[in-house]
């Protein structure tokens, strides 16, 4: 099976899905001459031509709007966001727009939309283009969001994100561009809404999402040599949650650790632990506990920025915990 | 606190023109004094606590509404604010589902589920009815750059306030609308007042056709809002630059509200004067027609009081459908936050 990057996936699922359906259009800040910020549209200006790979001037807000604007009319956008950081100027067109413009005409004017981009922590890339946004989006009825971190699930999960007749935030990540993983040739899909297990255990789970998927692998293996044993269940999809798959692992393992980008307060993880205490109150055996970042904005220094992160050290560190074996 | 100066743009006075073709001009006197009548029964439901929430009303505005919607195909969009009773009606959308939208029932043409300002009909391409200020300019841009993808000729009119050229949305989409050549027309419905605040305490430069000049290729004319006929003049033009050429316009339609911002504002003696709110009613669009019409021996008083009595049975009776219309049942409330299809 081929080896291939995650921005490499992407590009292929944009090729694809722009083949299959002219009605798919791309459009965002250096997507076409420039060929892509982190080169994910690499060669599509050349393939598709510049009325499908749009360069967008820095207009977040506008650009989102003329996504929003043109899908709810009948065409299929990808709309480019070169951070998710920048796309907060944007968040009143994926808001109150795109979320909310079905329910508020009556089932009228669907929006199907995809906003995507790089989301979370990079390396010393400083306090304004660090930050993960997940639990903003996701508490939003209306829109659907996706974490993919390997290059297989970015394929499929993107595919079916633009086939998907919803508004569909998708989050990437810097760090995970050059990562490599298989990818079958050939057309595959992978649903939203589904979450994955990527490593099977039964002493202790651990729910992530995104680049943290790396992390909680990474985990799994090296407390493996210890005789701990983990199911690693990758969310995939943030909103909406697979709920049952993390009842069927947590009732299985009867320990948790949510390991997330976010800060503390209201961060995704604070959901999952809500979802488990009311579920699996009777099957736990120890707390729920969470891994997250510091509580602070993500400074520059190299050491101060390792600190501030979530990481293999700190997750296995909890993984102990709830198994009372530190 | 500023002090206090005259604008530049203050409302021109009313040159009606008293030849038009008759049938075209009873046309329009109709659909205004539709809008008129509907708004004014709009105000009493309000009172009544038939409609909740938010209500901006659309009297003294007809003129734009009308001049500008009946140039339209029926395959051309309509987008507009929150104060979109009158456009929607314009537009073809039935008194009945707009008053029932307002008492919040089923047949509502948004099912109940928006309420006044966010009226929608895909039928008649009216893509609502947007709540915050600027927010729905850049989806006219997208509607324009749809039409373009696809090759159409179809154009998009894009109703706006006077306050929204000071929001950052309304640059970023006219610049692009200039830059890819989107066949949009950008309608401010120049009202005077941003709420309760004047355009000259709000915009730097308020001369508000003006900002055309920072996007190239796109025009800003200056209309006579409270004349039917200038309005559908200038919009006949800006919608063939848009047709033919694909080009943007920008039309400062200068026009005046009758009532306050909202169902909640006082009519005059804040914001604005009373005297001032008295000498705009000489140039009231509808009555000025008549006006013109019964001078110009186009219409009859019979015919006048016939036609009043015509709209007040419309109006009356969008009133009764609304009223016996449902509520949406409680099941409703989950419906339309998604769709489960892919394509």
């Amino acid at each position: 099976m081929p080896v291939i990057t995650y921005r490499e996936a992407l590009n292929q699922a944009l090729r694809e899905e722009m083949s299959r359906d002219d009605r798919v259009y791309l459009m965002g800040e250096e997507v076409g001459v420039y060929q892509g910020a982190y080169k994910v549209s690499k060669g599509l200006l050349e393939e598709f031509g510049e009325n499908r790979v749009v360069d967008s001037p820095i207009a977040e807000l506008g650009f989102a709007g003329i996504g929003v604007g043109s899908a709810m009319v009948g065409l299929r956008p990808v709309i480019e966001f070169m951070t998710w950081n920048f796309a907060l100027l944007a968040i009143d067109q994926v808001v109150n727009s795109a979320a909310k413009m079905l329910y508020m005409s009556g089932g009228q004017y669907n929006v199907p939309i995809v906003f995507r981009g790089p989301n979370g922590a990079a390396l010393q890339l400083g306090a304004q283009h660090s930050q993960a946004f997940e639990s903003w989006l996701a508490h939003i009825p209306g829109i659907k969001v996706c974490s993919p971190g390997t290059p297989y699930d970015a394929k499929g999960l993107l595919k079916s994100a633009i086939r998907d007749d919803n508004p569909v935030v998708f989050l990437e990540g810097e760090m995970l561009y050059n990562t490599k993983g298989e990818v079958p040739e050939g057309e595959y899909l992978i649903p939203l809404g589904k979450a994955d297990l990527k490593r099977e255990g039964s002493d202790c789970t651990i729910v992530t999402s995104g680049k943290m998927v790396l992390v909680a692998m990474q985990v799994a293996d090296q407390l493996a040599k210890d005789g701990i044993h983990l199911d690693v269940l990758d969310l995939l999809t943030i909103r909406p949650m697979d709920v049952e798959a993390i009842y069927a692992s947590v009732r299985k393992t009867q320990r948790a650790v949510v390991l997330e980008e976010g800060w503390e307060l209201c961060g995704i993880g604070a959901q999952v632990v809500d979802f488990i205490q009311r579920e699996c109150f009777d099957h736990l055996d120890a707390p729920v506990l969470r891994v997250h970042q510091a509580d602070v904005p993500m400074p520059y220094a190299k050491g101060l920025e390792k600190i501030a992160k979530p990481d293999a050290a700190k997750t296995i560190a909890a993984v102990k915990q709830v198994m009372y074996r530190s | 606190m500023a002090t206090k100066k005259k604008s530049a743009a203050k409302g021109a006075p009313c040159a009606v023109r008293t030849a038009g073709d008759p049938a075209i001009d009873r046309e329009l006197l109709h659909s205004m004094l539709l809008q008129r009548r509907f708004e004014e029964k709009t105000g009493e439901a309000y009172a009544l606590g038939k409609i909740g929430g938010f209500c901006h009303l659309y009297i003294g505005q007809e003129a734009v509404s009308t001049g500008i919607i009946g140039q339209l195909r029926a395959d051309d969009y309509v987008i507009g604010t929150y104060r979109d009773h009158g456009q929607a009606l314009a537009r073809g959308i039935t008194p009945r589902a707009v008053m029932a939208e307002l008492f919040g029932r089923i047949d509502g043409c948004s099912r109940g589920k928006g309420g006044s300002m966010h009226l929608f009909d895909r039928n008649a391409n009216f893509l609502g009815g947007h709540g915050i200020v600027g927010s729905h300019v850049p989806l006219a841009a997208g509607v324009g750059f749809a039409i373009k993808y696809r090759g159409g000729d179809q154009v998009c009119i894009c109703f706006m306030g006077d306050s929204v050229v000071n929001i950052g949305a309304f640059h970023e989409a006219l610049n692009m609308a200039a830059l890819w050549k989107l066949p949009v027309l950008f309608v401010i419905e120049n009202n005077r007042y941003g709420m309760g605040t004047a355009v000259e305490r709000a915009a730097a430069v308020d001369d508000l056709s003006k900002r055309a000049d920072g996007y190239t290729g796109m025009d800003g004319i200056v209309v006579d809002g409270m004349d039917v006929h200038a309005v559908r003049d200038a919009a006949c033009k800006a919608i063939e630059r848009a047709r033919t050429e694909s080009r943007p316009s920008l039309l400062e339609v200068r026009t005046y509200r009758f009532r306050g911002h909202s169902m909640s504002d006082a009519v005059s003696g804040t914001y604005r004067s009373k005297d001032e709110l008295d000498e705009y009613q000489a140039y009231d669009p509808v009555f000025s027609l008549r006006d013109a019409m019964v001078l110009a021996s186009t219409m009859t008083v019979a015919e006048w009081e016939a036609m009043e009595k015509e709209v007040a049975a419309i109006v009356q009776d969008a009133w009764d459908f609304a009223d016996a219309s449902p509520e949406p049942p409680a099941a409703a409330l989950y419906e339309d936050v998604l769709v489960d299809t892919t394509s």
